[in-house]
């Protein structure tokens, strides 16, 4: 069983480490990094597959992530720095130059934990779908999951995936989307309105289900339904119910903090509201 | 003039997909896509030889692109297959972020680049092609010249590590290269030695360089044809040897003017040995529909064409 206890505890570190970040060179995208934070710490803490301390680009044997929406990189650059895959004090160089930690995630500068460039959006999804299809080549039953925005669902290429990847029956595939309902511009509603986003994913032929994205006992029940649902010959899809700024209480329920960086005060506001659980880097 | 003849004409897109049922068999990692033109792309030998290595992407390029890079990414080899307009400008932001700059081991091969795709017209018939994907740092860029040199360069790219852009073309054109050839990234290959002029050739206008050289012969102008399979990395070295001797340089391609074959020698010579060059390429237009000879010759891509940009970059020097 999960220790929702210690899940909590590592993602307060997660958002000290994202706001720090961001604060650090002015620039970077705290609102979906701190919404997405409870499921991405789920993810490497409790529920994937991996060997942190023998990264491979092909991950044989190993289940495989892969985060489309790129631009929340310190939310993965912070997780997978506290599950080993390179050392947490790297994380001071997010967006400097001649960093590894490039505003977004690349391989060009050979980053344990990072398989494709990712920030142009759309993208991910595609890769996904070929790696989990190797993996069937390879007999390999573990499972590649991925991570989108909402607002990205506005790109066409998502769509020519998700029509694929039901056609094809690429059933160990689980795709999640970070449902918190804002974009850029504002309100998904006002913006690129998605409709019955359920619906759509229902009616490709995608299992569909749905979850409380920040809270974290919702988060290991759902996604052991949704493992449960593989190798059954549909992909399947987790829409994840979260506020943008999950975590800081003037950050959440809007899109103003898409991609802006806290003030010295905001910063020290933000951190009184997040307990230091595994030390700052 | 050393002679060179041919005994059957077959088309480019043949031998991929005869190199690739070759490399399907050589690595079992080999897997192929294809956007829905199996027959165009001659893929369908490999998909009845390796189905469960195929992969049906439909007409959803910019998926099919993403797909061959996570496939990539798990450690196969994947080749892509579709026109070569949709290989590149449909799919250019896909190609740069999945594949170039992600720096994966995929071959995106294009057939129908060009003007002799035909009939089809100019939403098809791509001439920018090899322009966007040398501007794509990491892209390896071949166009060889005919059937035996585009199934050599189809196995050549598969035991080059790295993404690649290999493009062929729809027509039967003339083989006379070598069936045992080894094809060699990067490296020139030199037709016919002379010393007046240096005519650097690419895809379907190397046979036509040939035929412009024995023209040339006589009217006792001993031309060096050399073919430049590979536009990047480019044989730098075989360029420069070869200007040195003869002073002056037409290039010849299927494609525009700008970002094209031409323009990297025009560069590198620019920035090493400035010579007069004059460029055999279509200048800043689409093209059209119509038989491909019939094309070729309106859009200035003729043998005769290389001929008279020969005698006037000789009287340049």
């Amino acid at each position: 069983m999960a220790d929702i206890n210690k899940l909590q505890d590592f993602a307060s570190q997660v958002r000290r480490d994202i706001l720090r970040m961001v604060h650090a060179v002015n620039s970077g995208h705290p609102g979906g990094s701190l919404g997405s934070t409870d499921f991405v710490t789920a993810l490497y803490q409790d529920i994937l597959s991996y060997d942190s301390s023998n990264f491979t680009m092909e991950g044989k044997g190993e289940d495989i992530f892969y985060l489309s929406n790129g631009h929340i990189s310190p939310m993965w650059y912070s997780i997978l720095a506290h599950s080993g895959f390179f050392a947490v004090s790297e994380l001071a160089t997010f967006r400097k130059i001649g960093t590894r930690l490039q505003g977004h995630p690349t391989t060009a500068e050979g980053l344990e934990g990072i398989r494709i460039a990712s920030g142009s959006l759309g993208q991910g999804l595609s890769v996904a779908i070929g790696h989990a299809q190797a993996k069937k080549l390879d007999n390999d039953n573990h499972i590649v999951y991925t991570l989108h925005g909402d607002g990205e669902l506005d790109e066409g290429q998502i769509w020519e995936a998700v029509l694929y990847a039901a056609a094809k029956k690429v059933d160990n595939l689980i795709a999640t989307v970070d449902y918190n309902k804002q974009q850029i511009d504002g309100p998904i509603e006002e913006v690129m309105s998605l409709g019955d986003l359920a619906a759509k994913w229902k009616a490709f032929g995608w299992i569909v289900m749905e979850m409380k994205g920040n809270d974290m006992a919702d988060i290991i029940k759902v996604m052991a339904q949704a493992k449960e649902a593989a190798h059954q010959g549909k992909p399947i899809v987790v829409l994840m119910h979260t506020e943008m700024g999950a975590g800081v209480d003037f950050m959440m329920g809007t899109h103003k903090w898409h991609g802006v960086a806290p003030n010295d005060e905001q910063l020290a506001n933000a951190l009184g509201q997040l307990p230091e659980t595994l030390g700052d880097y | 003039m050393k002679k060179y003849t041919y005994t059957e004409q077959k088309d480019t897109r043949s031998g991929f997909g005869a190199g690739l049922l070759e490399a399907g068999k050589k690595n079992s990692n080999v897997v192929a896509f294809c956007a829905d033109l199996i027959g165009s792309l001659k893929m369908g030998d490999f998909k009845n030889e390796f189905p469960e290595r195929f992969f049906q992407a439909g007409i959803a390029e910019a998926n099919m692109i993403g797909m061959a890079a996570g496939m990539a990414t798990a450690g196969k080899i994947p080749f892509t297959g579709t026109f070569a307009n949709f290989s590149t400008a449909r799919v250019l932001d896909q190609v740069r972020q999945s594949i170039a700059y992600s720096n994966k081991n995929v071959k995106i091969c294009a057939s129908h680049a060009g003007l002799t795709l035909g009939e089809d017209g100019a939403t098809h018939q791509t001439m920018e092609d090899i322009s966007m994907m040398k501007n794509l740092p990491n892209m390896v860029v071949i166009n060889p010249c005919d059937y035996n040199q585009t199934k050599a360069a189809t196995l050549a790219i598969l035991d080059y590590e790295g993404p690649v852009y290999l493009r062929f073309g729809r027509p039967k054109v003339p083989v006379f290269t070598p069936e045992d050839q080894k094809f060699e990234i990067g490296k020139a290959i030199i037709f016919n030695e002379g010393a007046d002029v240096s005519i650097f050739a690419t895809g379907h206008m190397v046979w036509k360089a040939i035929e412009a050289g024995e023209l040339l012969a006589a009217k006792g102008i001993d031309a060096e044809i050399i073919n430049i399979h590979t536009i990047k990395p480019l044989d730098q070295k075989a360029v420069l040897d070869s200007v040195a001797k003869t002073n002056c340089v037409v290039t010849a391609e299927e494609h525009l003017r700008n970002g094209g074959l031409g323009d990297s020698i025009a560069q590198l010579l620019a920035l090493n040995a400035p010579a007069p060059i004059e460029m055999v390429a279509v200048d800043d237009k689409f093209g059209e529909s119509g038989p491909p000879e019939e094309l070729m010759s309106k859009y200035g891509l003729d043998t005769v064409d290389i001929v008279e940009a020969a005698l006037k970059v000789i009287k340049r020097k």
